[in-house]
């Protein structure tokens, strides 16, 4: 063998080993066993400490409240919502006490009227609904209550109760524009409540020559809108602002 | 020297017939060897049992646009669960909220990502329409962060997680670029990059993530993609079903129902 190929193979020899060498120290162990990285990772992200224990860790002590709480409108509001991050109490209940937001600001997050919210969801107007007051006062967050305006059509027609309850027309009783039958009550698919059927009604308080109060909006009933009826386009339950 | 040698034979012979009595034994006892082995296996396997098998699991999220009330509730706990830092511009998730008004003009905020809910809008007037959208990692199927992670510390697990290994993060910031949906960001302790993991080490013990957990309003669904009946199956069975920026070709696994043409 000529002396520079024998050199060569020797340069050659020392550089594969080099390399494996440096692969196998810069490489960690796990790489490239499940695919281009390191399998370990995963078990550590797995191994990460659980902060939320779940809606059914509560009910092993908390069986009453659990109970109220799963017959009532918030039963698909989870505990840890509100009493935040429970699985250390789970561990160890007396030296980890969960907090329970008692404060007013704390409802209006969810309750707080909003228009970007879904219609029907149940909001109020956080500076006139019963003002300074903390809502747990008149309802039990664990069973909250539906709201009471207007009292009685809103037992089966809450999503519309909901609705007007934050719309310009929140003050007007159903009746002011549904005469409803006392037998509607009894057997409702018998008896409708009637609808107001011309644009004449909605005139009695919004035409220009109406004699109701001045801070109703006016039209003229000759010349707006056309050959629609009112609520074509206006939507009684919410009329929109402008 | 002979005598050694037959002494040799003789011993020889007598292991001989020792050793056919062994084997003769050893027939004897082979089906308990067999019932012993067999116990050990199916100890084995019973111990394996409970393990997690992330091959049989395809992990993937539902949200109902037309549910979220854009509480923040699932913002705080994602960062409660997490670790994330508490300041602004660090999200795993966050809440935009759309308002689009007559002229089809659209603005777009999340203050805070939503964490302390939204300030009232300045006015009414000249509303068309308006809604919230919940955003997260998409956990795409093609994930182009995956792609262009020169270390590899950004990977899709079995289970169609994407994680990060932040062990192995050089914080080079590509995958924050690479991302469509600008749901990665750098984690200012550590220097690595972080995201949505579906709370790997939550959906891995058989619990909820920890935004569909605390969501009150059920506008967040989680399930396994590949069972038949899992409430993310049924989900996509009854809701008209739009990913986001599908012309990506990211394919994400976070389905939305009930999305707007304006939402990106």
């Amino acid at each position: 063998m000529p002396q520079q190929l024998a050199r060569l193979l020797v340069v050659f020899a020392v550089l594969t080993g080099g390399l494996v060498v440096t692969r196998h120290l810069l490489i960690p162990k796990t790489f490239g066993q499940r695919g281009h990285y390191r399998a370990a990772a995963v078990t550590t992200i797995q191994e990460l400490p659980v902060r939320y224990a779940g809606r059914e860790a509560c009910a092993d002590c908390h069986a009453d409240i659990v109970g109220l709480h799963g017959k009532g409108r918030h039963q698909t509001v989870s505990c840890e919502v509100c009493h935040g991050p429970a699985a250390a109490h789970t561990l160890a209940p007396v030296e980890n006490q969960l907090p329970a937001p008692r404060k007013r600001a704390y409802c209006p997050l969810c309750h707080g009227y909003d228009p970007s919210r879904p219609t029907g969801f149940p909001q109020i107007d956080p500076v006139s609904h019963n003002p300074m007051k903390p809502c747990i006062t008149c309802h039990n967050p664990h069973q909250p209550e539906p709201p009471h305006v207007p009292e009685e059509c809103g037992a089966c027609h809450g999503e519309i109760a909901r609705t007007k309850a934050v719309s310009r027309h929140a003050l007007l009783p159903c009746t002011q524009c549904h005469k409803t039958p006392v037998q509607h009550k009894v057997t409702p698919r018998l008896l409708h409540p009637d609808k107001p059927r011309n644009r004449e009604f909605c005139g009695q308080c919004h035409a220009k020559d109406a004699g109701s109060p001045r801070e109703i909006p006016r039209i003229d009933l000759a010349t707006h809108g056309g050959r629609y009826l009112c609520w074509q386009c206006h939507y009684p339950h919410m009329p929109e602002v402008d | 020297m002979e005598k050694p040698i037959s002494d040799n034979a003789g011993s020889q012979e007598a292991i001989c017939e020792s050793r056919r009595d062994f084997l003769y034994t050893c027939s004897l006892a082979a089906p308990l060897l067999l019932l012993a082995l067999q116990a050990k296996l199916v100890c084995a396997f019973a111990a394996s049992e409970p393990a997690y098998n992330p091959r049989e699991h395809r992990y993937g999220m539902g949200i109902d646009v037309s549910r979220c009330i854009g509480c923040g509730r699932c913002v705080d706990a994602c960062k409660n669960e997490n670790d994330v830092p508490r300041e602004p511009f660090y999200f795993r998730t966050w809440v935009e909220r759309y308002v689009i008004n007559s002229a089809g003009d659209t603005s777009v905020d999340s203050p805070n990502g939503g964490i302390s809910g939204f300030p009232a809008t300045s006015s009414e007037r000249g509303i068309l329409r308006t809604f919230f959208v919940p955003k997260l990692c998409n956990q795409c199927d093609d994930p182009p962060c995956v792609q262009v992670c020169p270390v590899g510390a950004t990977f899709a697990t079995e289970d169609g997680v994407v994680l990060v290994d932040r062990d192995y993060c050089i914080c080079c910031r590509y995958c924050v670029q690479a991302c469509p949906y600008g749901a990665r960001f750098i984690d200012p302790r550590t220097r690595t990059a972080d995201k949505c993991t579906f709370c790997y080490h939550r959906v891995t013990r058989g619990l909820l993530p920890a935004c569909v957990e605390v969501c009150p309003t059920g506008a967040r669904v989680f399930g396994d993609i590949k069972q038949r009946s899992s409430p993310l199956a049924r989900f996509t069975r009854f809701h008209k079903i739009h990913t986001l920026k599908p012309h990506m070709n990211t394919k994400p696994k976070v389905y939305y129902a009930d999305l707007d043409e304006e939402v990106r």
